[in-house]
């Protein structure tokens, strides 16, 4: 094997990765390396032709492209190396990964290791959609990728099962391109996607969106040839008297992500059941000393802006990490779907990013220690499908009293 | 037109051992197979066991064929690189009605020539709880399409010619000769091995009238991520069911590491149905709760169904035992009809019969030359020091395509550059196993297109997931005509 070795060693070249190896440089990283398993830096971004990045970080809207040049400049800017077509396959609690490349095999010892590895689509079979198995049904990223990357168009006679913000978006590429989108197809009784690209994606264009609806059967023995549809009831039960059959020759597929962390199970970090991700602290580092976990691996974010600030966060921290005692937990309470950092090791304010369980108006959120009171925010609404972000002091004496942190709302 | 010794109807395990045992001759052999690759139809779509022989009727050609079959995998597997791993069952009895059955089936087994069969009490898998299980050594796990494409690879290697996506639709005999009648043209032949598993019926009532019905059983299966694959080492049964002449849903170990739930057993009309139902995924799942109560709700990365080829209607008898036989009014016609589980294990015995069946009619002398392409080692079975030769010999062992499965480039360019000219999607994936991890092709159907288009001049519309009909996309952005 190659040896390498270097101060910060980012495992991603998306959005998270870039943001968080040029924040470690920026912090006083003596050197940083991205590795990246495409040809190219920026993951998703490249796909993503619509607008809408970066308004909250830079005041200005641009493509998915033109955000990620920004992020490729300050990259070249901060001097920091890039080894594209390269697959990390393993690192240790030593902090040395093993990556493969077209040199070779490379043993890379670091000082710190941040985890930006992304997401992937749930598939047909996450959900268990029957029928047959037939060409044509694409998960919504993935046709993203043929149709703005590669000049590809998946099909003419479109569904969409999901109302995540791909699945959205998509719909409208899709439509611009010439093809008929018959609807959007979703089991909750609301998008799960942002309100702006249901107004700006279906409402601007007249696709209809079924709510409380969802997929009973795939036909097509060769390319698909139809989709049922079926309303659910108050058990997401389906009512077999309201199916309809839709013919159709292209099913997308947006029914959510799932973080990627083969690699952090491979290296026995602990990881949270309910985000899929690492568990961290407030500085983002995971169970292994030393290694740290940003972006879409770590939580899946709703916007690019929101994810910056989390790698920046990050990549920051990686370059001056000690080892930390065990520290609070943070317990997701009533109404709390998850907390991130779920653990807490020093004083100072700690900005949590949580999910609530369900849709409600007028809320309050209410952080406990050990039963005190430390903090209180009122909100108009809240629903899933939008992150909840707060900022709580954290004093020496609630680090010192040992008792968990607990996030939850009264309504 | 060409005159050819023996034309084989179907590619499937079966078309595929007979073509390679007849590859070693001097003989002009031609396979005609409907689908786009080998291996498309009930091959494809099984348990992938190598099956003991316990579960055949004392006498029967199941019986026969299975045991002598499961004796030639470790040698086979050596010679032609498929992988094969003698994992060993367990039948569990969770009663003492159950341990009755038990002490039956391992007196069957005995009756079959089974060695070591043995009834124990406290087994090695500490998931699966029981009261005893009757331990079968002998049985393993075989990847069944690596094993069809292997013996079907090797036999178009040593000059058998297959025809992919070419369906027999009539034949005639003159005299001694077959004229068989094909979408892709008219061929004709001394000897027809009727190897069109499910469609064997139709194959024969092109000659004579039939006297045997098919019934078409359905079985679907669940595939869990490998990450429980540490849940069993070895294949758990239960019981089989006294209804129907199956063996119940058990859980398999697969060769790749994952683990398999399955199968149902449905009769259904037609035999090409091969959907999957929420209904039966559902009972898949609670099955497979009753052997292994831990089993994960979530875990599930894919789910198929394939067909079971019965010739005992569901009403009666139940069991019928293999029809290998040279049909008495057509001399020449060699069929297989019924050929159901345990056929993939039987397949290799079946294949050295139908050549002793064949050498009836020709004086069989052997090739001098028989080439053999032996299955490498996949990139990510290899050692640190292997991979690294590797690489520095050809640097597209170090470009990694499928992530989730850790497929390289190279294993994608060999697998399209295969014998047989199968070039589908699907093709690739059974051939180097890139997109058959947990994102199902999400990440490298892209690199994989890439790599057609750009290595193999292939233009997108072309490009077909399984079959002619299953076309992946409709062409390039603003180039395609919207009607």
């Amino acid at each position: 094997m190659i040896e390498h070795s270097v101060d910060v060693a980012v495992i991603g070249g998306g959005p998270a990765g870039l943001a968080a190896a040029v924040s470690a440089r920026e912090n006083g990283a003596k050197d940083a390396l991205i590795l990246d398993r495409n040809s190219w830096l920026g993951g998703i971004l490249p796909q993503c032709i619509h607008d809408g990045f970066g308004v909250e970080e830079t005041g200005i809207s641009m493509t998915g492209p033109e955000y990620a040049n920004m992020y490729t400049n300050a990259v070249k800017k901060q001097a920091i190396d890039v080894w594209n077509e390269t697959m990390v396959l393993e690192f240790n609690k030593k902090l040395e990964i093993t990556a493969v490349n077209k040199k070779g095999l490379h043993k890379i010892k670091t000082k710190s290791i941040i985890l930006a590895m992304g997401c992937r689509e749930k598939t047909r079979w996450n959900v268990l959609i029957p029928g047959d198995r037939p060409s044509g049904i694409f998960t919504a990223g993935v046709a993203q990728a043929f149709i703005n990357l590669y000049n590809i168009l998946p099909g003419k006679n479109v569904v969409i099962l999901g109302s995540g913000d791909v699945g959205l978006i998509m719909a409208r590429r899709l439509k611009l391109e010439g093809a008929n989108v018959l609807g959007v197809v979703e089991i909750l009784p609301y998008a799960s996607g942002l309100p702006r690209n249901v107004v700006q994606c279906l409402d601007d264009y007249d696709i209809p969106m079924f709510l409380n609806h969802t997929i009973t059967c795939i036909k097509g023995r060769g390319r698909l040839e139809s989709v049922t549809i079926a309303q659910v009831g108050k058990n997401m039960n389906i009512l077999p008297e309201t199916k309809q059959e839709i013919k159709c020759d292209t099913l997308l597929l947006s029914l959510g992500l799932i973080p990627e962390n083969e690699l952090s199970k491979g290296a026995g970090i602990e990881l949270d059941n309910i985000t899929g991700g690492p568990v961290v602290d407030q500085d983002y580092m995971t169970s292994i000393s030393g290694v740290f976990a940003c972006g879409n691996c770590l939580q899946v974010y709703d916007t690019v802006d929101a994810l910056a600030v989390g790698a920046k966060h990050a990549g920051k921290y990686a370059v001056t990490w000690k080892s930390k005692n065990d520290g609070l937990k943070v317990k997701s309470g009533k109404d709390v779907r998850y907390v991130v950092p779920q653990k807490i090791t020093k004083k100072g304010t700690t900005r949590f990013t949580l999910r609530v369980e369900k849709s409600m108006q007028n809320v309050t959120f209410y952080v406990k220690s050990g039963g005190d009171e430390i903090f209180k925010k009122k909100l108009r609404w809240v629903n899933p499908a939008n992150m909840v972000e707060i900022n709580v002091d954290i004093s020496d004496k609630m680090i010192n009293s040992k008792k968990d942190l607990e996030v939850s709302i009264d309504g | 037109m060409k005159n050819f010794h023996v034309a084989i109807i179907g590619g499937g395990i079966i078309g595929s051992t007979i073509a390679w045992e007849l590859s070693r001759y001097k003989l002009n052999t031609i396979v005609f197979e409907k689908g786009s690759d080998v291996a498309s139809g009930t091959s494809k779509a099984n348990s992938g066991v190598v099956h003991s022989g316990i579960n055949s009727r004392p006498t029967s050609l199941k019986a026969k064929f299975c045991v002598e079959g499961n004796q030639l995998f470790q040698q086979l597997s050596d010679q032609l690189g498929f992988s094969v791993k003698f994992t060993g069952k367990y039948v569990i009895a969770r009663n003492n009605e159950e341990i009755k059955e038990l002490k039956k089936l391992k007196q069957v087994g005995e009756q079959n020539g089974v060695p070591n069969l043995e009834i124990k009490t406290e087994i090695n898998e500490p998931n699966v709880p029981c009261e005893a299980a009757l331990w079968v050594p002998t049985a393993g796990i075989v990847s069944p399409y690596q094993m069809t494409i292997a013996f079907a690879e090797n036999a178009a290697i040593n000059n058998v010619e297959f025809l992919l996506e070419t369906e027999v639709v009539g034949i005639k005999k003159q005299n001694e000769t077959f004229l068989i009648k094909t979408n892709k043209g008219e061929f004709k032949s001394n000897i027809i091995v009727n190897a069109a598993g499910l469609n064997c019926r139709n194959i024969v009532s092109m000659l004579e009238k039939p006297d045997f019905n098919i019934y078409p059983c359905r079985g679907e299966y669940l595939i869990l991520d490998k990450n429980y694959n540490n849940l069993v080492s070895s294949m758990i049964y239960p019981i089989p069911p006294r209804e129907v002449d199956v063996l119940g849903v058990h859980i398999t170990p697969t060769i790749e590491g994952n683990i398999l739930l399955g199968p149902s057993a449905e009769f259904i009309e037609d035999p090409e149905d091969k959907k999957t139902t929420k209904e039966m995924m559902n009972q898949l799942l609670i099955e497979a709760k009753k052997i292994i109560p831990s089993i994960p709700d979530k875990g599930v990365i894919s789910a198929y169904s394939g067909t079971r080829c019965k010739l005992a209607s569901p009403e009666e008898g139940r069991w019928a035992d293999y029809r290998i036989e040279e049909s008495k009014q057509t001399p020449g016609l060699i069929n297989l009809l019924g050929i159901e589980s345990p056929g993939l294990t039987a397949a290799p015995a079946i294949a050295k019969y139908v050549t002793e069946l064949v050498s009836k009619h020709f004086d069989l002398k052997e090739k001098t030359g028989f080439k053999v392409k032996k299955q490498g080692k996949r990139f990510n079975e290899l050692s640190k020091e292997e991979q690294s030769k590797l690489i520095k010999k050809d640097s597209r062992w170090g470009r990694i395509v499928c992530r989730c499965e850790h497929i390289t480039e190279k294993e994608v360019i060999d697998a399209l550059s295969n014998p047989l000219g199968a070039k589908t999607l699907s093709s690739v994936k059974y051939r180097c196993r890139a997109g058959m991890g947990r994102c199902q092709g999400g990440f490298c159907t892209q690199h994989i297109v890439r790599i057609m288009e750009e290595k193999f001049n292939v233009d997108v519309k072309d490009i077909n997931l399984k079959s002619p009909e299953s076309y992946l996309f409709v062409g390039r952005t603003r180039e395609v005509k919207n009607d």
